[in-house]
């Protein structure tokens, strides 16, 4: 379950819900909702699917540098239909908004180097094509070449990435074969997919300095219609690549008094056997708190996740890099969060916790 | 030791004569504060200007804009995004609205755009507004928010959460006024709406007027501007700060230059004044000087002392002037306005800012004035041989001599040749010099002048009293002169401005019948954004009691950067007949066959160099390939309206350009036996309701009444500076007469002892103070008069771009000579009468 779209829609969700409440919901558009038992068809479910309100591709990984300690990174391209007024024949109409950001987390630095980019589709400065992945925002962009390889381009300020991203594994169909529910109505669910183990390789900018870097990520592609249920007040996410080629995905989100409200998951075992967990499979245990500095929320940072599977139940403790990976996204109309890299036993990944500053309100 | 003595000369010339230096150093003060009131005035309301083009224009680093309200192909946007050295690129739809009776400028957004370009521009959502129910933050995408400033929402009496009806161009839209625009400052009725929203409801599908532009780090302007510039359509163009605030400043220059230096021709009579002051003041003083001279003191130590005095007076006057500025300024903009009654700034009410530079400045022009002032009588003193002027108290030039005609004729040739100069940088600095060389000419002469006209006079026989004081100015040359300068000064500026001003005012109105010719005119004030449309056309057209309405598209059309808009008018013309219409100057050009004709106006001839005959490139109606539009100038015509000039096209050609119906004004000729006032009323009933309130309809006589009301008010302030300058001229004369009437009381009583009476010396007095003010005026009006063709021929066209045709006020002259000469004759009897006491009887016995 990502993620922070649905706080991110802060940016424009201040216009749609003001439509919702102005003029009937979202002018009359009917978006299309999630259904299971959905084919996926590659390439061209690496690329929008632009009927649905919203959608993500969403890497995260870690990075190695020679002659310094790793750092984790995450590019994450978001697509929004806000759906009102699409009669408007303007070529500004803001049919599709797309958004994208970039963060290093490197333990030197102690906190979180990040940018982001906001455009409305249109003019060619800005587009989430379908077919395949190519998505342009601004001097930002996400592809896919033929070879299978992702690339990504992105940066600003005081940082820069150009990497390409070679899959080793194919694609891993989340909840039920894609169908990924987040809350007890069939309705609240997405298309979701993942593809674990990419290989990294490519340019870390700093400060005006290429570095080669190399390394491992985790493609998250996910599209719905539909909200969080309104009880939602946050949630955890963590995807783990595992030395032996399996890799981990588990969600919660959790409810007004901080319990388990859903939760979800799969395991790929290293000889592509696919375990998916129900709500009542996935349980996150604080083990070490940590209190930002900057806004005063207390994040579990040290966390023990625990799955139950067939054979009885495994855990792992994830340790983050560091601990200060918080981004407090409110200048640009965002939530507070945090996002960092992980390790795990035998492992390593991300990790992201919301709704610990305030509750999110949908 | 020479300190002292100086220092106490010095003293005792003020305990003295207190009143004398008063009045000098009042001159040098009135000057400088003229021309530091005029100074401040115009920094404050260009100042004020600049922070509303701020406003508006969100402070972006460049900013391309379209040179028509219409606005540029959309797909300049991402082709500007794209130029290198661009960090961001944000288009905005810029529109003249109205919401009610307000004027609104409306700004269309992209608001992720404008959050990095231009963040100012950013609304803040009110709590109470619909779109607010939702997650806390940002922005009001939604197609039904509105922003407005601080301003628009005290103008519209409406709170965040109402709705407001917003048109433009003559599309309505209803808009909830979501939030503020906490980052505009000033005085501006600024709205802020989606782009896609203000584009679809309020604005033409595929344009925008602008691209607000951010710079990369580090990026170069000059080679970024480069870039720029190299993907501009003709109908779009690089606009910075700067040049918007060049372009006020070019509408209004010359205005404020002029005002100016006529606050410097104050000053300059001042200096004038200051001149006769200390020159009587060294002459009275001869003997002091003399002895001082005799007892050890050196030539240079005299020059000193006088220039010294001079300063004093100059810092006493600086310094009042300066506060007497403040205190003006203050005063001329609560009653004038920002524009002291030029119509430049309309509407803002600007804040005083005080400028120290400027006020250092007009305190050392001040000082500079009163020493100059006091460098001739000086060196009269140093030079003076003591052994002489230790006896003689008279006046120190011999009046055998004929007065020298070689230093007058040099400055008025000089002043001639400084007319035929060429304007500086648009401003007439030559002509200004030209003036100043023809007043120091023509005071130079005025000995020569006095000699030549008192000539006459001499030949005839005269009552005893008036010949003795024929004699007494005959004989007595200098002195005469001094005590004219003031005076001839203050006149001839008078007389010339008086001519100018009488010159132009009846061509202005002449050029008004000629440009009126219809019964009644209506006008849509907020331009296009309540234009007249087709159906409202059509709705004025089937008014009972019109025999004819032509109807008018008037639009700003920018062809330079660092220029104001010229007036673009599109109006019906009988096939490409402007005659009747435009008053046509010079010859009319014949029209080359598929040629699109303009017809220019005198201030775009002068301004552009455009001629007739000639071919230019408007950027009207880009073609598709981005090419501006050839047009042919087939004639110029006079046009005193708009000085930042003006371009008329016929307006069936016009609409076959641009396929624009919206019209902007309309002149309607009445049916015979038509009711005016009832007509007028229909008029104002067929229109919308909306664009009822934002019409202005007038006829012809009241247009004209009010042109001419307008024109007198904005020269209400040169009337003043005349006004000011006269009584200047007026206090010096009276200085000058009762400074020599009492250094005189030695004459008068040897005149007593010969059996003179005393009524007699009083008429002598009065004839002298009345053959003065003869020559002054005859003088003042002569040299008043070759100024005023300065003024006429070179000043107003150099830096209003209009000629004119003169006319002399005759009336004016002959009050301004009575009241002279009476005034000198006046002043001149009132000191006589104080001079002539019994002390002059023994006056005569002082001797040494």
């Amino acid at each position: 379950m990502h993620r922070r779209v649905i706080a991110m829609l802060g940016v424009v969700a201040a216009a749609i819900a003001g439509m919702g409440s102005a003029r009937g919901l979202s002018g009359g558009v009917q978006f299309p909702s999630v259904q299971p038992g959905r084919m996926f068809q590659f390439p061209a479910d690496h690329g929008a699917h632009p009927e649905f309100r919203n959608e993500w591709w969403y890497i995260t990984g870690w990075l190695n540098r020679p002659n310094a300690s790793p750092v984790g990174f995450q590019v994450t391209f978001f697509r929004i239909r806000p759906g009102f007024e699409e009669d408007n024949p303007s070529a500004f109409a803001a049919r599709q908004i797309l958004f994208a950001h970039a963060a290093i987390s490197d333990p030197a630095a102690g906190k979180l180097l990040h940018a982001e980019r906001i455009y409305r589709a249109g003019f060619g400065l800005a587009r989430a094509a379908t077919g395949d992945t190519d998505v342009v925002i601004g001097d930002w962009r996400l592809t896919r070449s033929p070879d299978g390889k992702f690339h990504a381009q992105a940066g600003g300020g005081d940082f820069a990435l150009d990497l390409s991203f070679a899959p080793t594994q194919p694609p891993l169909l989340e909840g039920e074969s894609g169908y990924s529910q987040k809350g007890p109505k069939p309705d609240e669910a997405s298309d979701y997919y993942s593809i674990p183990h990419l290989n990294v390789s490519g340019t870390l900018m700093r400060n005006g300095l290429p570095q080669a870097v190399s390394g491992s990520a985790w493609l998250d592609r996910e599209w719905s219609s539909d909200y969080l249920d309104p009880r939602a007040t946050g949630w955890d996410w963590t995807g783990l690549n595992f030395d032996d080629g399996s890799a981990l995905m588990a969600f919660r989100i959790r409810g007004a008094k901080q319990e388990n409200f859903w939760a979800g998951g799969t395991l790929r075992d290293s000889d592509g056997t696919v375990h998916a967990f129900g709500p009542g499979d996935v349980t996150f245990l604080p083990v070490r708190r940590w209190q930002s500095p900057q806004t005063g929320a207390d994040y579990p940072v040290e966390t023990v996740l625990r799955v139950h599977l067939p054979a009885g139940d495994r855990e792992w403790r994830l340790t983050p890099l560091f601990d200060n990976q918080e981004y407090d996204a409110r200048r640009t109309g965002g939530p507070v969060y945090w996002e960092g890299a992980v390790r795990a036993p035998g492992g390593s990944g991300y990790l992201e916790m919301t709704g610990y500053f305030h509750p999110l309100k949908m | 030791m020479n300190r002292t003595v100086l220092n106490w000369i010095g003293t005792a010339e003020l305990r003295a004569h207190p009143g004398r230096i008063l009045l000098t150093a009042s001159a040098i003060a009135i000057g400088v504060g003229l021309g530091f009131a005029v100074h401040l005035v115009n920094a404050s309301a260009l100042n004020e200007f600049s922070r509303g083009v701020q406003a508006v224009n969100g402070d972006a680093d460049l900013q391309v804009h379209s040179v028509t309200p219409r606005g540029f192909d959309e797909n300049l946007y991402p082709k500007l995004a794209r130029v290198a050295g661009i960090a961001d690129a944000s288009p905005v739809i810029e529109l003249a609205a109205q919401s009610g009776d307000v004027p609104i400028t409306l700004l269309g957004i992209d608001f992720f755009r404008a959050a990095t370009v231009t963040p100012v521009l950013l609304g803040r959502l009110a709590l109470n507004s619909s779109a607010a129910d939702s997650l806390s933050g940002t922005d009001g995408l939604s197609p039904d928010s509105i922003f407005l400033s601080r301003t628009a929402l005290a103008a519209l009496h409406k709170g965040t959460g109402d709705r407001i009806e917003v048109e433009s161009g003559g599309k309505h839209a209803l808009l909830e006024i979501a939030g503020t625009l906490p980052g505009v400052s000033g005085d501006e009725n600024l709205a802020v709406a989606d782009i896609a929203a203000a584009q679809w409801r309020l604005g033409t599908q595929g344009f925008i007027q602008r691209v607000d532009l951010k710079l990369a780090d580090g990026a170069d302007l000059g080679r970024v501007r480069a870039g720029v510039q190299s993907v501009l359509s003709p109908d779009a163009e690089i606009v910075t700060r700067q040049n918007a605030e060049t372009r006020a400043g070019t509408l209004s220059r010359a205005y404020r230059i002029n005002l100016d230096m006529l606050a410097l021709m104050a000053l300059l009579t001042g200096a004038f004044l200051a001149y006769s002051a200390q020159a009587l003041s060294v002459a009275r003083r001869h003997g002091q000087f003399a002895l001082m001279r005799v007892l050890g003191m050196r030539r240079q130590s005299v020059l000193t002392e006088v220039l010294f005095e001079g300063a004093a007076i100059g810092i006493a006057g600086g310094a009042a002037g300066v506060f007497l500025g403040w205190g003006l300024a203050a005063a001329a903009l609560r009653l004038l306005g920002g524009d002291l009654g030029g119509g430049y700034f309309s509407g803002t009410r600007p804040e005083l800012v005080f400028d120290p530079a400027a006020a250092v400045r007009f305190f050392v022009l001040g000082l500079f004035c009163a020493v100059a002032g006091s460098v001739l009588p000086a060196r009269a003193a140093a030079r003076a041989e003591p052994a002489i002027a230790i006896k003689q108290v008279g006046d120190p030039a011999d009046p055998r001599k004929r007065p020298g005609a070689v230093l007058p004729l040099v400055l008025l040739l000089a002043g001639g040749a400084a007319a035929l100069a060429p304007p500086i940088n648009d401003l007439p600095l030559f002509g200004y010099l030209s003036i100043a060389l023809l007043l120091a000419g023509g005071i130079a002469a005025m000995p020569l002048i006095a000699r030549v006209l008192l000539a006459p006079f001499r030949a005839l026989r005269l009552p005893a009293p008036v010949d003795l004081a024929l004699k007494h100015l005959w004989g007595a040359p200098g002195q005469a002169a001094i005590a004219l300068c003031g005076m001839v000064a203050s006149t001839s500026l008078m007389i010339a401005m008086a001519v100018m001003i009488w010159s132009f005012r009846n061509s202005v109105d002449a050029w008004l019948v000629q440009v009126l010719p219809s019964d009644i005119y209506l006008r849509v004030d907020s331009g296009d954004g309540d234009a007249l449309t087709l159906e409202a056309q059509q709705r004025l057209r089937e008014i009972r009691g019109i025999a004819e309405i032509r109807f008018r598209k008037n639009m700003p059309l920018w062809l330079s950067p660092e220029r104001p808009a010229v007036d673009w008018m599109a109006t019906q013309m009988n096939g490409h007949d402007p005659s009747g219409i435009l008053p046509l100057i010079g010859k009319t050009v014949a029209v080359p066959a598929g040629a699109i004709p303009v017809w220019i106006s005198e201030p775009a001839h002068w301004i552009y160099g455009y001629t007739p005959g000639q071919w230019i490139s408007v950027p009207l109606a880009v073609q598709k390939r981005g090419q501006a539009r050839k047009f042919f100038i087939a004639g110029e015509w006079r046009d005193y309206g708009r000085q930042q000039g003006a371009i008329a096209m016929d307006l069936g050609d016009y609409t076959a350009l641009t396929g624009d119906q919206l019209r902007t004004d309309a002149a309607i000729d009445l049916a015979p036996g038509a009711d005016e006032a009832r007509v007028m009323a229909d008029v104002r009933a067929a229109l919308p309701p909306a664009t009822s309130r934002n019409v202005t309809i007038a006829d012809s006589r009241a247009i004209r009444a009010v042109s001419l009301r307008i024109f007198d008010r904005s020269f209400a302030v040169t009337y003043l500076l005349e006004g000011i300058a006269i009584l200047v001229g007026l206090a010096g004369v009276a200085a000058t007469f009762s400074s020599q009437t009492l250094a005189r009381s030695k004459e008068f009583g040897m005149l007593r002892h010969v059996g003179v009476m005393r009524r007699q010396i009083i008429a002598m007095l009065a004839a002298e103070g009345a053959l003065l003010g003869i020559v002054g005026v005859a003088a003042g009006i002569g040299l008043g008069l070759a100024i005023s063709q300065v003024l006429i021929q070179v000043i107003n066209p150099q830096s209003f771009h209009w000629t004119m045709d003169i006319r002399l006020p005759l009336p004016l002259f002959v009050f301004v000579a009575v009241a002279l000469i009476a005034a000198s004759a006046g002043t001149a009897l009132i000191a006589g009468r104080k001079a002539v006491s019994r002390e002059s009887i023994l006056a005569v016995r002082e001797d040494w």
